[in-house]
């Protein structure tokens, strides 16, 4: 947990004094020097293009004096509460919180369930959910693959673009059978005979394309771990982008595909017609149904892919991933076949990155690569590692944490990316296994006990 | 059901790693429901021994035989990795204990009967749907895992992390978990390890049992010579990836030729310091 103090006050407060000087006196060095470039010298391009610069030692001073304060205070402050490690609550206080845990799923349920009735007027906020239920079917997705079954994948997004292109790109051609079986025009499915089905038809295709992606992936890195499968899922993930950037001739490249079909309510489209779904049920048409409908959609996934997880984990295969992530070499003696045991956790983490990208591409109408950079994935993975590997409960609340408090920054302007790095780093210092790092046994004799997560693997790849 | 033939023959086995030869055209026999100790001073090459017969090595050269007590025969040389385990049914312990830390004993004893209950789970589809069939497979395979746990006894601490549990205790659960794989033969890699007295006489214990009860046969490797000397039917002494001795207990302690290898001294001063200790241990 947290470091404790090295020199506890009670013992030597004369010496502690000078220790507390000597500690402020260096890191407000450090911050001289950190700054003295950044802040006490300040350039720019002049107007034909020659160097001006002016000194800001003023500022500076104030910098180097608030680190020198800071430092004391801080050092104060420790010693006057004691070693931040060492506080234990008591019984009743953690039975209150064990409660407060028990309810926390159920309650977060009943909120998602009443969200589009609650922020019925409110566009802004309805679109924001969607976005969170989004990443929460992603961290889902991806706790398989990283948290379960302890791969360490850094292009979870590969499989994010697989599935909102395979959508896109077949609901404008229609499932590409035509051309393969000529002779048999029954198992053709044009776009036109797709229609408004086009969604729920193309959502499985996308899945399972997405999970070929993730299986064609898993076979040239089942030898490798830790760092190394890292840095191979990466660049997978970059290559799938470079790809689709790249091939014009299919993807549109960087203008990427537009006009991809809206989803409808199971055949009914949700537009102002008389054929629409507001005209059928006898209200007036209203923007806000497509979104609280994209909403219970997005919720409908996400709870499907916590339900198939929470359902895998107590199967042998559920079991076989977590061993894996315990012991590798144990597995193996133990007869289990770790090609497939890998591959079917790749399989799954993907089919559920492909859904989700398939939801994506229905819900904006228009994708192109941008929306596949780096970025998502490290958000994703941010998601997992913070929630806490192999929590289902702490992703969905990492999830809630790491998109909502993105956007309840917003008014901060440039420091957002700043306190929001400051914020994950205390959460790390404070819970470095995550919101929830201890894991739930899949079956038990007498008593579910919860494990400690010191004694839980990470994988080693 | 009994069979004649040796449960596990090796033949000729000789393993390189680059320049050095780790075992050198080694041969012996493991019979059917009898322990089968392998000693020798350290660096001899048992655990490699183990290592080609459990598949996490490929053996350089020679044959190994097994044969299940129904006659079906498998050929380890040829078969890998998993499928030692899988097809052969031949089970592990490790020297330092390789048990699943984060995951309860129970669920380590589960996690031993994967293949079981995979088929049972019609590799995930009928498990997910929860079909009946499913269940009454994973009813049986707690079940057992529950016998196991009693065996050992630590019915008790079935749902605590492996990783929590004393010492003893988790050499115990490993052959337990190796056990629950339903093996044929079962290797232990230094069972005895660190235990100290009382620890050591409940494990011969419970390899005398899982020898008369149950029927398995096992190979052992092995420091503690009391162990050894109690429960071993046979004993084979590798020295330098050769074996120098092979033969009853009692018989192979009396060779010079082991003494020597564990004393690091020549056959004939062996001899004299064996006559020495037998006359000061009369």
């Amino acid at each position: 947990m947290a470091v404790p103090a090295p020199h506890p006050a009670s013992a030597e407060p004369t010496a502690g004094f000078g220790f507390i000087l000597k500690k402020a006196v260096i890191s407000a060095l450090v911050a001289l020097v950190l700054f003295f470039l950044m802040i006490g010298i300040r350039t720019e391009a002049g107007s034909s293009g020659q160097l001006i610069y002016w000194t800001r030692f003023g500022e500076l001073a104030a910098i180097v004096g608030a680190v020198f304060v800071g430092s004391i205070v801080i050092e104060l402050l420790r010693r006057w509460i004691g070693p931040v490690g060492g506080v234990e609550l008591p019984a009743s206080v953690r039975g209150g919180f064990a409660v407060l845990g028990r309810l926390l799923a159920p309650a977060l349920l009943i909120f998602a369930l009443l969200v589009p009735v609650i922020f019925y007027k409110e566009r802004y906020l309805l679109d924001l959910a969607i976005l969170v239920m989004t990443y929460v079917m992603l961290g889902w997705g991806l706790n398989i693959v990283v948290g379960l079954a302890g791969l360490l994948d850094l292009g979870y997004v590969a499989f994010y673009a697989v599935g909102a292109y395979s959508y896109a790109l077949l609901a404008q051609s229609g499932l590409p059978l035509p051309h393969l079986t000529d002779a048999f025009p029954y198992v053709a499915f044009s776009m036109e005979q797709l229609g408004p089905w086009a969604f729920w038809v193309l959502l499985p295709v996308s899945g399972l394309l997405a999970a070929l992606w993730g299986v064609i992936l898993g076979f040239p890195v089942l030898r490798l771990r830790g760092d190394y499968l890292a840095i191979v899922t990466l660049a997978f993930g970059e290559i799938i982008r470079l790809v689709i950037l790249n091939w014009q001739d299919l993807t549109g490249g960087p203008n990427g595909i537009s006009g991809i079909p809206r989803p409808t309510v199971f055949g009914i489209p949700l537009t102002p017609g008389e054929h629409g779904f507001a005209a059928m049920i006898g209200v007036p048409f209203s923007p806000t149904h497509r979104l609280v409908f994209l909403f219970y959609l997005i919720l409908a996934l996400a709870l499907i892919t916590n339900w198939v997880t929470i359902r895998l984990r107590r199967l042998p295969i559920g079991r076989a991933w977590e061993a894996m992530r315990e012991d590798e070499v144990a597995c193996r003696a133990l007869g289990i076949n770790i090609t497939t045991t890998k591959l079917s956790a790749f399989a799954i983490g993907a089919m559920f990155g492909g859904f989700a990208g398939a939801f994506f591409a229905t819900r904006q109408g228009f994708i192109s690569p941008e929306s596949f950079s780096f970025q998502e994935s490290a958000l994703v993975l941010a998601i997992v590692v913070l929630g806490g590997m192999g929590s289902q409960l702490g992703v969905a609340l990492a999830a809630i944490a790491m998109i909502g408090g993105f956007e309840l920054f917003r008014g901060l302007d440039q420091f957002r990316m700043l306190v929001f790095g400051g914020v994950m780093v205390l959460l790390m210092i404070w819970r470095p296994r995550g919101l929830i790092g201890h894991r739930a046994p899949t079956v038990f004799l007498q008593k579910r006990t919860e494990i400690s997560a010191s004694l839980v693997k990470e994988g080693h790849g | 059901m009994t069979n004649a033939a040796p449960i596990l023959a090796i033949d000729g086995l000789t393993m390189r790693f680059g320049g050095i030869l780790a075992i050198n055209k080694l041969s012996f026999t493991a019979q059917r429901r009898q322990i089968t100790a392998l000693i020798g001073p350290n660096g001899a090459g048992k655990t490699t021994v183990f290592n080609c017969i459990t598949g996490f090595y490929r053996p350089s050269g020679g044959t190994m035989t097994l044969v299940h007590d129904d006659g079906a025969t498998f050929r380890l040389d040829r078969l890998h990795d998993f499928r030692i385990c899988k097809y052969a049914k031949v089970a592990r312990t490790f020297q330092n204990i390789r048990l699943f830390p984060g995951m309860t004993a129970l669920e380590n004893l589960m996690v031993a009967q994967h293949n079981t209950l995979m088929r049972a789970s019609g590799f995930s589809l009928l498990g997910l749907l929860n079909a009946p069939s499913f269940r009454d497979a994973e009813r049986d395979a707690i079940d057992f895992a529950r016998e196991w746990l009693e065996r050992i006894g630590l019915t008790d601490r079935a749902d605590d992390a492996a990783g929590n549990l004393p010492y003893g205790d988790q050499r115990r659960l490993e052959i337990a978990r190796a056990m629950c794989a339903r093996p044929a033969l079962l290797c232990l890699d230094e069972p005895a390890a660190g235990l100290n007295a009382n620890e050591s006489a409940a494990l011969s214990d419970l390899l005398l049992s899982i020898r008369n009860d149950i029927g398995t046969s096992i190979l052992l490797i092995e420091h503690d010579m009391s162990v050894v000397m109690e429960i071993s039917d046979h004993i084979v002494v590798l020295d330098h990836g050769v074996k120098i001795a092979d033969g009853a207990p009692r018989a192979v302690r009396d060779d010079p030729k082991v003494v020597a290898a564990y004393l690091g001294a020549d056959e004939e001063d062996a001899a004299q310091v064996m006559e020495q200790t037998m006359e000061g241990g009369a």
